[in-house]
């Protein structure tokens, strides 16, 4: 009854689903390894990304994927800008306001969605959305592989960009150590926000690989985001690595759960490891123990 | 989170409304006093487009009396159509009701949800309000012992009895190919209530449940759920969910290329919408449903569905339901003679209204139930939806099972 082949491709489906975890948990990390806050508005975000996604689609017929190239750096400049002038000068330094000031800021954001678009759901359909490969035995949609390939891509540049860029060192220099980075010369807050518009960036991403195969309404970010938590914590707090490799690993977990214990209940299995994680390995799969 | 709000605009509306009649009464009763008549919907929220379905209905009906002659026993006076949005949820009704009730209708159609027609009959039956349901399957609607509740449509009982009939008659008629059944249902009251009804009184028939698969509402993946079918390799799969799932659940199958011997749905979301024929014909195909539908040899539903077709719409059950309970309704009015709600409750009491769409015959209200109400079988053959059990009213023979891709 339980053929390998359908075992495989439920992990596949997995992978796939855990890629767009592992790009929304990118941003999370990224985020709280150098500004050391957990950025409760990444949910909020997210739907606002999806929601521009769907407005681009809608409105100006551009397609979701296309539209990611218009999208990331359209919500790079959002999440400089919002750290720039709200999030920081709320903050006066205290990491405890950080917190509140975001945690503030996605309840707006939610309400001012809410207000705008009403409650209801809304999907688009892509011609597209349902094409299929074929990889061994498994009968593959389009659009998540799209997903994973382009998670993938997302990966790389930001890793490079981290790796060989002057800011990217900056970045890495203000995560290990804020107070000598600012007696190098570097622009502590620029960079803080830097962070924060990429963090915003990879959201934007992740919404544009959504929309084909997800739906939008005012609430559509946090499903994700309480997954995306789990898997900072579970990669590691502010590794990147970690939050890919967790990213797909919470992917595959939700989707054999899924399959064995039933859809509506997938994602005990994420939370099983999320407690698991914090009992055993409280500084993460690829984090360092403090 | 629900903003409940009275806007400026509505406030406005229902003031200028308001001052309207109150400017006007004198030039109205001259004519016969509009008859207001309280269309209550949920054309926003999670059911918006079944609302916004129902509403459309209901309106032509309105239009058709109006053009008609209006209420000829009131002086030819005109049926004034108070609309409502219940915004999806029973609390938002119940508002729509007393706003209605403050207005001055003298009966409500509508509610589409079983929990909005729940609650909503309830705070009509306080003020002694007629409320006609439009659809709301729940049996709970008719067996409280409301004077003013009356549901045109069947219930779900005789709608699980009808599916159940039928679907060993389509199998015995086929050689009984089908053994073995798989449930995908979601998992708020409509679908669980459907999915625990189907696991008691399908093995009775002979049929062997091998899973029954839950899901919430919405799901926007089915890929685990059509891996499970596939693993199990079921002769018939059931779903029981809204259309958004229903139709995603039928994609997924098609892609994942399942091919079970029936795709036999009760009530199914999108398996008798000419929408989901239209949008995605090559997996609809084949697919059969027991739902409501209206009398195809009916020339005034067929002149009904051009009118709908005409205005760029799907002529869905919501429509029609609609048109003929607020045919029913007028009927009732036409024959108390009065906008009295009390006098209306008798007359709806006493109908034998057979000038709806609907293949019931003559409507005849027992404790508020239409007992003629009957669900037909409908299966999508070479893209159009057509009916194929009960022999009186088919239009094509059940092709069962699929053929083979």
């Amino acid at each position: 009854m339980l053929s390998p082949a359908i075992l495989f491709t439920a992990v596949l489906n997995g992978l796939m689903t855990g890629a767009i975890y592992a790009l929304v948990a990118l941003g999370l990390t990224l985020i709280y390894g150098v500004l050391h806050i957990i950025n409760f508005a990444h949910g909020a975000l997210l739907t606002v990304a999806l929601f521009a996604a769907l407005i681009a689609y809608q409105t100006f017929g551009i397609d979701p994927y296309l539209a990611a190239f218009l999208l990331a750096p359209l919500f790079f400049g959002l999440g400089y800008l919002l750290q720039r002038l709200v999030i920081g000068p709320a903050a006066r330094g205290e990491d405890r306001n950080i917190l509140l000031v975001t945690l503030g800021l996605a309840v707006l954001i939610e309400n001012a969605l809410l207000y705008v678009f009403r409650a209801d759901t809304r999907t688009i359909n892509l011609p597209y959305a349902f094409e299929v490969f074929e990889i061994g035995p498994a009968v593959v949609a389009l659009p998540r592989l799209a997903a994973l390939g382009a998670v993938a891509v997302t990966t790389l540049i930001l890793w490079a960009i981290m790796r060989y860029t002057s800011t990217g060192r900056a970045i890495r220099a203000v995560a290990k150590e804020k107070l000598g980075a600012q007696l190098a010369g570097i622009d502590v807050a620029h960079i803080y926000a830097v962070t924060f518009g990429l963090g915003t960036a990879c959201l934007a991403v992740a919404a544009c690989l959504l929309l084909p195969t997800y739906y939008v309404n005012p609430g559509a970010g946090n499903a994700f985001v309480l997954v995306a938590f789990t898997i900072v914590v579970l990669g590691g707090m502010g590794s990147l690595v970690g939050a890919l490799l967790g990213g797909l690993l919470i992917g595959v977990v939700e989707s054999l759960c899924g399959f064995f214990l039933g859809e509506s209940l997938g994602q005990i299995g994420i939370f099983t490891i999320f407690i698991l994680v914090l009992l055993l390995r409280p500084h993460g799969l690829f984090g360092e123990a403090t | 989170m629900s903003l409940n709000r009275l806007n400026r605009r509505t406030f406005l509306q229902s003031t200028a409304l308001g001052a309207a009649v109150i400017a006007a009464p004198s030039v109205l009763r001259a004519q016969g006093a509009p008859v207001k008549v309280g269309i209550l919907h949920p054309v926003s929220g999670a059911l918006s487009y079944s609302g916004q379905q129902g509403r459309l209905g209901a309106q032509m009906a309105v239009d058709a009396i109006n053009a008609a002659g209006g209420i000829k026993a009131l002086g030819g006076a005109k049926i004034e159509a108070i609309l409502g949005d219940a915004q999806s949820t029973p609390e938002g009704g119940n508002a729509e009701v007393e706003k209605m009730n403050s207005a001055g209708v003298s009966a409500i159609v509508g509610g589409y949800a079983s929990s909005i027609c729940l609650s909503a009959s309830q705070t009509a039956a306080r003020y002694d309000l007629p409320y006609v349901v439009d659809v709301g399957v729940v049996d709970s609607i008719v067996t409280r012992g409301l004077k003013n509740t009356f549901r045109f449509g069947p219930g779900f009982g005789v709608i699980a009895k009808t599916a159940l009939d039928n679907l060993v008659a389509i199998n015995e008629a086929a050689g009984k190919p089908a053994k073995t059944v798989m449930i995908v249902h979601e998992d708020s009251a409509f679908g669980a209530g459907l999915a625990k009804l189907l696991n008691a009184q399908l093995p009775e028939r002979g049929f062997q449940i091998l899973e029954t698969i839950a899901h919430p509402t919405p799901t926007r993946d089915f890929n685990n759920v059509a891996l499970k079918i596939k693993a199990q390799n079921p002769d018939i799969v059931i779903p029981a969910n809204y259309y958004n799932e229903y139709v995603l659940l039928a994609r997924t199958m098609q892609q994942q290329r399942i091919r079970p011997k029936g795709i036999y749905s009760v009530l199914g979301g999108a398996a008798s919408s000419y929408k989901f024929v239209k949008e995605f014909p090559d997996a609809a195909e084949y697919i059969m449903d027991c739902n409501h539908w209206f009398d195809p040899k009916n020339p005034k539903a067929q002149e009904l569905k051009k009118q709908v077709e005409a205005k760029g719409q799907f002529y869905t059950y919501e429509v029609y339901m609609n048109y003929s309970c607020v045919l029913l309704l007028a009927d009732a009015i036409e024959r108390a003679a009065s906008t009295d709600r009390a006098k209306i409750i008798g007359a709806l009491e006493s109908s034998t209204f057979s000038g709806h769409v609907m293949p019931y015959g003559p409507t005849k209200f027992v404790n508020g139930q239409n007992q003629g109400a009957a669900p037909v079988n409908t299966q999508v053959l070479k893209k159009d939806i057509e009916v194929i059990l009960p022999a009186a009213f088919a239009s094509a023979k059940a092709v069962f099972p699929m053929p083979r891709a």
